[in-house]
C-alpha cells in the first residue's frame, strides 16, 4: 500500500515538472536563438508525463499501449517529415488527430461513468466532445481544402448561417439535457454526430485567404477541447497544456483577424464570396504597364533598398529557393534587400517565414508590416511574389471594396513597385488590385519560379550592371 | 486559469516570425492528452474503453512524434545573418 501511495506521490510530481517545462518551452520558444531549447524542454516535459502515467496503478496490461505507442510513432515521423510547402495541411491534420483522441477519450469516460456523473463533469464532458468532434471533422476538411484534395473557394449557399448555427445551437440543447439528465444515454451518441456534421459545414464556406484565422481557430478549439479533457480526468497537466494551446490558437486567431480587419464571427460567417460578386463587375480592361526580366533585372539592380513581399504565390511555384538567389545576387551588389510580410500571407500564422527560413534567408531580414510600411517611401523597389489583396491599396481608399479597412503593406508607396503574377485574373479573394494599373508598377508576368530565376540569370549575366 | 494567463503572457510575446513553430509546438504539447488516453487503455475496464483508448493513444503519438521532429526541423533553418545576439 505503501508501495502504490508512492508511487501516486512520484507521477503527481512528475506531472507538475512537465507542466512547468511545457510553459518553459513556449518562453524559450519567444526567439529564435533559444527557441529550439524550448522544442527539448517540451520533449523532455512530455516524455516524464508519459513514463510517469505508465506507472499508473490502474494500468493492468501493457499490450494494447506498447502497440498503440509504436504505430503512432510510425506514423508520427513521416508526418514530422513533410516538405515545408506543406506544414498548413500537415498542421490542420494533427489538429484533426489532437481532436480524435479528445472526443475518443470522451466517448469512453461517458460509457465508463454514465449515469453517475455530475452536472459538473457532465457538462465539460460535453464541452470536451463537441469542441473534440467539431475539429475533428472541421480540421479534416481544413487540410483536404490546403492539400487541394477538396475545391479551395468557399461554398455558400442560400441560409447557410441558418443551418450552421441550427447545428451549434441542436448540440448544445443535447449537452444541456445531458447535464441535466445524465441516464439519458440515448443522447450521448448523437451529441457527437450533430459536431461532426457542424464542423464540416463550418468549413465548407472557408476559402483559401481565410485559413490562416481558420487553423488559428481549430488550435484553439483542440486546445479548449483537451483542457476540458483535464476536468474531467481531474489531471492538472492537461488543463495547464490545453490551457496553453487554447490560448496559443486563440491569441494567433485574434491576430490573423486584426490582420484582415475583420471580426470572428465575419471570418466564420461571412465567407468572401457573395460580397465580391459585385466588386468584380463593371470593370473593363485598363491599361497596365508590363515589363520583360531584363528590365526588371536592370531596375533591381539600379536600387538601393528592395523590399521583397511574399504572398501564396511564392509558396505554390516553390519559388523560395530562387527568391533566395535574387537576394544573393542583389546583397552582393550592395542592394539592401529585406522581406515584408504580412500576417495573413499564406495559408497560416507565419508560414513565409517558414519557407524564407527553408531557403536559408537569415531571419532578421524578414520584417512584419509595421517594420516595413514605415520603410516604404524610401523604398526604390518593391518586388512583389504571389502576393495580391494583401497589397490591395483599395484596402485603405475604397470604402466599398470588401476588404476596406484591413491593414495592408502600402508598396504603392515604393519609387518603384513590380508584381510577378501568372495573369491579370484577380487573386483568391476575386477583388480588382488597382496597385496594378498605377503608372509606379510594372506587372511581370509569368510563373514566379521561372520569372525569378531569368532576373538572376539577368544580374549574373552583366555583372558589370549600373 | 492561472495556465491560461501564464499561456497568453508568455505566447503574446513570441514574434510573428515563429507562429508556425509556435503552432507546431502546442499542438504537439496538446498530445499530452495521450496520457488520459494511456489509463483507459491499459486499465482494460471494457472493451470500448480499450479499443477507443488505443486509437486515441495511436492519433495522440503521431502528434507527439510528429509535432516536435517538424518544429525543431523549422527552428533549425532560422538562422541569423551575422552573428546571433543571446
Amino acid at each position: 500500500m505503501t508501495n502504490l501511495a508512492g508511487s501516486d506521490y512520484t507521477i503527481e510530481v512528475l506531472y507538475v515538472i512537465a507542466a512547468g517545462l511545457f510553459i518553459l518551452s513556449l518562453k524559450w520558444l519567444s526567439s529564435p536563438g533559444t527557441a529550439r531549447r524550448g522544442v527539448f524542454a517540451g520533449e523532455l516535459g512530455m516524455l516524464l508525463a508519459i513514463v510517469g502515467t505508465l506507472f499508473h496503478k490502474g494500468i493492468v496490461d501493457y499490450r494494447w499501449i506498447a502497440i498503440a505507442l509504436v504505430l503512432g510513432s510510425i506514423i508520427g515521423v513521416p508526418l514530422g517529415r513533410v516538405a515545408m510547402t506543406a506544414v498548413p495541411q500537415r498542421t490542420a491534420l494533427s489538429h484533426a488527430f489532437g481532436a480524435l483522441c479528445v472526443t475518443l477519450v470522451g466517448t469512453a469516460e461517458f460509457y465508463l461513468r454514465a449515469p453517475n456523473v455530475t452536472p459538473f463533469i457532465m457538462g465539460v464532458l460535453s464541452l470536451e466532445v463537441i469542441l473534440g468532434s467539431l475539429t475533428f471533422t472541421g480540421s479534416l476538411m481544413a487540410a483536404g481544402k490546403l492539400q487541394e484534395i477538396l475545391p479551395q473557394r468557399p461554398i455558400t449557399y442560400k441560409g447557410q448561417n441558418f443551418v450552421n448555427l441550427g447545428f451549434l445551437g441542436i448540440a448544445i440543447v443535447l449537452a444541456v439535457m445531458l447535464t441535466l439528465h445524465p441516464e439519458r444515454m440515448y443522447l450521448f451518441p448523437a451529441m457527437i454526430i450533430i459536431p461532426l456534421i457542424f464542423g464540416v459545414l463550418m468549413i465548407i464556406p472557408i476559402g483559401g485567404a481565410d485559413m490562416p484565422t481558420v487553423i488559428s481557430l481549430l488550435n484553439s478549439y483542440a486546445g479548449l477541447s483537451a483542457a476540458a479533457m483535464g476536468f474531467v480526468l481531474d489531471s492538472k497537466l492537461l488543463i495547464v497544456a490545453g490551457a496553453l494551446d487554447g490560448a496559443s490558437g486563440f491569441i494567433l486567431s485574434v491576430n490573423m483577424s486584426k490582420a484582415m480587419n475583420r471580426s470572428f464571427t465575419n471570418v466564420l460567417f461571412g465567407a468572401f464570396g457573395q460580397e465580391q460578386a459585385t466588386a468584380a463587375t463593371g470593370q473593363e480592361a485598363r491599361p497596365v504597364h508590363s515589363a520583360t526580366p531584363e528590365e526588371a533585372a536592370a531596375i533591381l539592380a539600379a536600387a538601393n533598398k528592395v523590399v521583397i513581399v511574399p504572398g501564396y504565390g511564392m509558396a505554390v511555384a516553390q519559388a523560395q529557393h530562387k527568391v533566395r538567389e535574387l537576394y544573393d545576387a542583389l546583397t552582393k551588389r550592395g542592394v539592401d534587400v529585406t522581406f515584408g510580410i504580412h500576417p495573413v500571407a499564406g495559408r497560416m500564422p507565419g508560414h513565409m517565414n517558414v519557407l524564407l527560413a527553408e531557403a536559408d534567408i537569415p531571419y532578421d531580414k524578414l520584417l512584419d508590416m509595421d517594420q516595413v510600411n514605415g520603410d516604404m517611401p524610401q523604398t526604390d523597389v518593391a518586388l512583389v511574389i504571389g502576393a495580391n489583396d494583401v497589397t490591395n491599396p483599395a484596402a485603405r481608399t475604397d470604402a466599398s471594396s470588401p476588404i476596406y479597412g484591413m491593414p495592408i503593406l502600402d508598396v504603392d508607396k515604393a519609387h518603384t513597385v513590380m508584381v510577378i503574377k501568372r495573369s491579370m485574373n484577380p487573386g483568391f479573394a476575386g477583388i480588382d488590385n488597382p496597385l496594378y494599373y498605377l503608372d509606379n508598377t510594372l506587372m511581370l508576368f509569368g510563373d514566379a519560379k521561372a520569372f525569378v530565376g531569368n532576373i538572376v540569370k539577368e544580374l549574373a549575366g552583366n555583372s558589370g550592371g549600373h | 486559469m492561472l495556465a491560461a494567463f501564464i499561456g497568453f503572457e508568455v505566447i503574446r510575446r513570441v514574434s510573428p516570425l515563429l507562429h508556425t513553430p509556435l503552432m507546431s509546438l502546442t499542438n504537439a504539447l496538446d498530445a499530452i492528452a495521450v496520457v488520459g488516453a494511456i489509463i483507459l487503455a491499459g486499465e482494460g475496464k471494457s472493451t470500448l474503453s480499450t479499443v477507443l483508448g488505443t486509437i486515441a493513444i495511436v492519433a495522440a503519438t503521431s502528434n507527439i512524434v510528429g509535432g516536435f521532429i517538424i518544429t525543431d526541423r523549422m527552428l533549425k533553418m532560422f538562422k541569423a545573418s551575422k552573428t546571433p545576439k543571446p
